[in-house]
């Protein structure tokens, strides 16, 4: 009984890790802009997509496939930063083009990503040869490339969609969100198919001895066993959680992040370019996300789709606001606290309610503490 | 040092500026009094970039800065202590002096100078060094927020309402230390105030505004001795 407990115990932290990973996301980018993305659960999604890619790139042979998603990547940022060049982002016309431009760009990129998929690029074939040998290097590649691909997209997204309409409203912004993220779906759906997916570390070479079974841990008489997969995924996202808090408490773009989440204008009177910082916060929040998506699939062989990020996404929300959203800690617990309560009542008699605990957690939330449990109502000093 | 013409300024539908024109040569203490809603903070805050103008110029050194984000301006050398002291209150009081030093952050030694410079012209902020802001007095959250703008080495420091809320005590001290960076340091200092009285008395020139115009602009002196100004502004 007690075994049973602990081992739910551990799968809750590791399952609250993936939220807390995502749910930080939604928190650093309300921080800095008041604003919830909401497509950044597609991001996640995106992420599962772009390690699957690297994996299968590797065990199938086709190693030139994760060369290709570095060189799409970089195609992005180029194509980012030339789209968020252009003019004043105020005038409704440049804004409505910028649009049609994001639009553009993500059917050309998908479509490069189809090429390179199929035709491959022989640059690069001795280091993905290596990578392709052993399970570790083949999970770091991959692990990268969804952090960047996605830190990418993040960028993409923010530069393209969300910048034109910053200050004209929370709503625009709201809907354009929403806007976005059925453009990734759907988008992603015509690049990607609509089939289901799944993938895992396991087909890379080596990756069997690594990953299957169980680790089991004697503790004073008990015997608690745990996946060998999931300890990782719990170990990178602790990992990748302490981090993000790291960067955010001590590094010089760190502490503009605060400032900017603080006040935006004051940031602005010390030197901080805000449109950096902001595209920064994107650029953090969206990695995490991406590296989540990787790690919830391809260390654990789930099966997902380009709607996967739906439910996903709000779920980690839930958990941002759980904690008191644009509080970073909050967001880490909110995510803790989610996955313990999904895996506890899905072993217990209310087991087909596991998808909705995190909406009841959401309403009760909203009813008696609105700001989260770490959340503050501020008082401001006059 | 600095030279606005003709500056029009408009929110939505309203016009906040109406034509101002002022200059501000190095070295002095530039005051710009008026009422509430007169302008005086629309103008400073289009100097250091945070509303642009729908015409005229502001150059600062003979460059064009009306167009430039903050942070440029900022770099070139304006430093801006906010209506209101906007300090970080989440953040510590080092770390606020840190983020005003944040475009010469890699220089720890220029950034160790400029907190040195400001503990020793606030030593109150040196006593709460490792406290959150938000737990300052108004006025030491005004000395931070001066001490802060000071940070990035600015040849023109705009302070818009330094005394707002403060203590008469508070005030004659913010006062007396204006009046010693603008003398010690060099540092050419354009102040909006409020109080028009303690203003004029440390500056050398002054502009009066009223519903975005300037109505009038004279020396320090000439203005508190000016009936008009004495009655509208000096509360006789």
């Amino acid at each position: 009984m007690i075994e049973l407990f602990l081992n739910k115990l551990i799968l809750g932290i590791q399952l609250g890790g993936v939220y807390a990973l995502v749910a930080v996301g939604y928190t650093i980018v309300y921080g800095v802009l008041q604003f919830i993305n909401f497509a950044h659960g597609d991001v996640y999604m995106v992420g599962a997509f772009m390690g699957m890619f690297v994996v299968k790139g590797f065990s199938e042979g086709s190693i030139s496939s994760p060369v290709a998603m570095v060189v799409v990547l970089g195609m992005i940022l180029i194509v980012a930063f030339f789209v968020s060049m252009r003019g004043h982002w105020k005038d409704p016309k440049g804004a409505a083009v910028r649009l049609v431009g994001f639009a553009v760009a993500f059917a050309l990129i998908g479509t490069l990503v189809k090429l390179f998929l199929k035709g491959g690029v022989l640059l690069f074939k001795p280091i993905t040869a290596l990578a392709a040998t052993n399970v570790i290097i083949g999970g770091i590649v991959a692990l990268t490339v969804a952090v960047a691909w996605c830190a990418g997209l993040g960028v993409l997204i923010e530069r393209t969609a969300y910048k034109p309409v910053r200050g004209t409203g929370r709503l625009t912004a709201l809907i354009t969100a929403i806007g976005v993220s059925l453009l990734i779906e759907n988008g992603g759906q015509a690049v990607f198919g609509s089939d289901i997916h799944a993938y895992s570390l396991k087909d890379l070479p080596g990756g069997k001895q690594l990953l299957t079974g169980t680790l089991d841990l004697n503790l004073v008489g008990i015997t608690l066993s745990v996946s060998k997969g999931q300890l990782i995924v719990l170990l990178a996202t602790t990992a990748l959680v302490l981090a993000l808090t790291y960067i955010v408490r001590y590094t010089k773009f760190g502490k503009a992040m605060r400032a900017v989440a603080f006040d935006r204008d004051a940031a602005a009177l010390m030197g901080i370019n805000t449109d950096t910082i902001i595209a920064f916060t994107f650029l953090l929040g969206s990695g995490l996300a991406g590296a989540a998506g990787f790690l919830n699939f391809g260390l654990t062989g789930y099966t997902f789709d380009t709607n996967t990020g739906i439910m996903f996404g709000l779920k980690a929300f839930v958990a941002a606001v759980l904690g008191g959203i644009g509080n970073l800690y909050g967001a880490v617990l909110g995510g803790l606290v989610l996955g313990l309560a999904e895996m506890f009542v899905g072993g217990s008699p209310f087991s087909p309610y596991r998808d909705a605990i995190a909406f009841i957690i959401l309403i009760a939330i909203l009813l008696f503490r609105p700001s989260g449990l770490l959340g503050k109502n501020t008082v401001e000093k006059v | 040092m600095l030279e606005i013409t003709d500056l029009h300024i408009y929110y939505g539908a309203i016009r906040a500026l109406e034509g101002v024109t002022l200059r501000v040569d190095k070295g002095e203490i530039v005051t710009m009094i008026g009422a509430n809603g007169a302008g005086k903070t629309t103008t400073i805050r289009s100097i250091s970039g945070l509303v642009k103008p729908k015409t005229g110029t502001i150059t600062f050194e003979g460059k064009p800065i009306h167009k430039m984000p903050p942070h440029e301006i900022l770099k070139l050398g304006v430093g801006q202590s906010p209506e209101g002291r906007r300090v970080f209150a989440n953040m510590t009081v080092h770390e606020n002096l840190e983020l005003g030093a944040y475009t010469i952050l890699s220089d720890r030694k220029r950034v160790k100078q400029g907190i040195e410079r400001a503990f020793h012209l606030f030593p109150r902020l040196k006593e709460r060094e490792t406290q959150l802001a938000g737990t300052l007095s108004g006025g030491e959250q005004q000395m931070l927020a001066i001490g802060r703008a000071l940070m990035s080495g600015p040849r023109l420091l705009l302070l818009d309402e330094p005394s707002l809320g403060l203590a008469p005590f508070l005030v004659q001290t913010i006062f007396k230390i204006i009046r010693e960076i603008n003398q010690e340091q060099g540092v050419t200092v354009l102040l909006v105030e409020q109080n028009a009285n303690q203003a004029l008395k440390i500056a050398s020139r002054g502009y009066v505004l009223e519903t975005g115009r300037v109505i009038m602009e004279d020396t320090a002196s000439s203005l508190l001795t000016n009936a008009e100004v004495r009655k509208a502004y000096l509360g006789e």
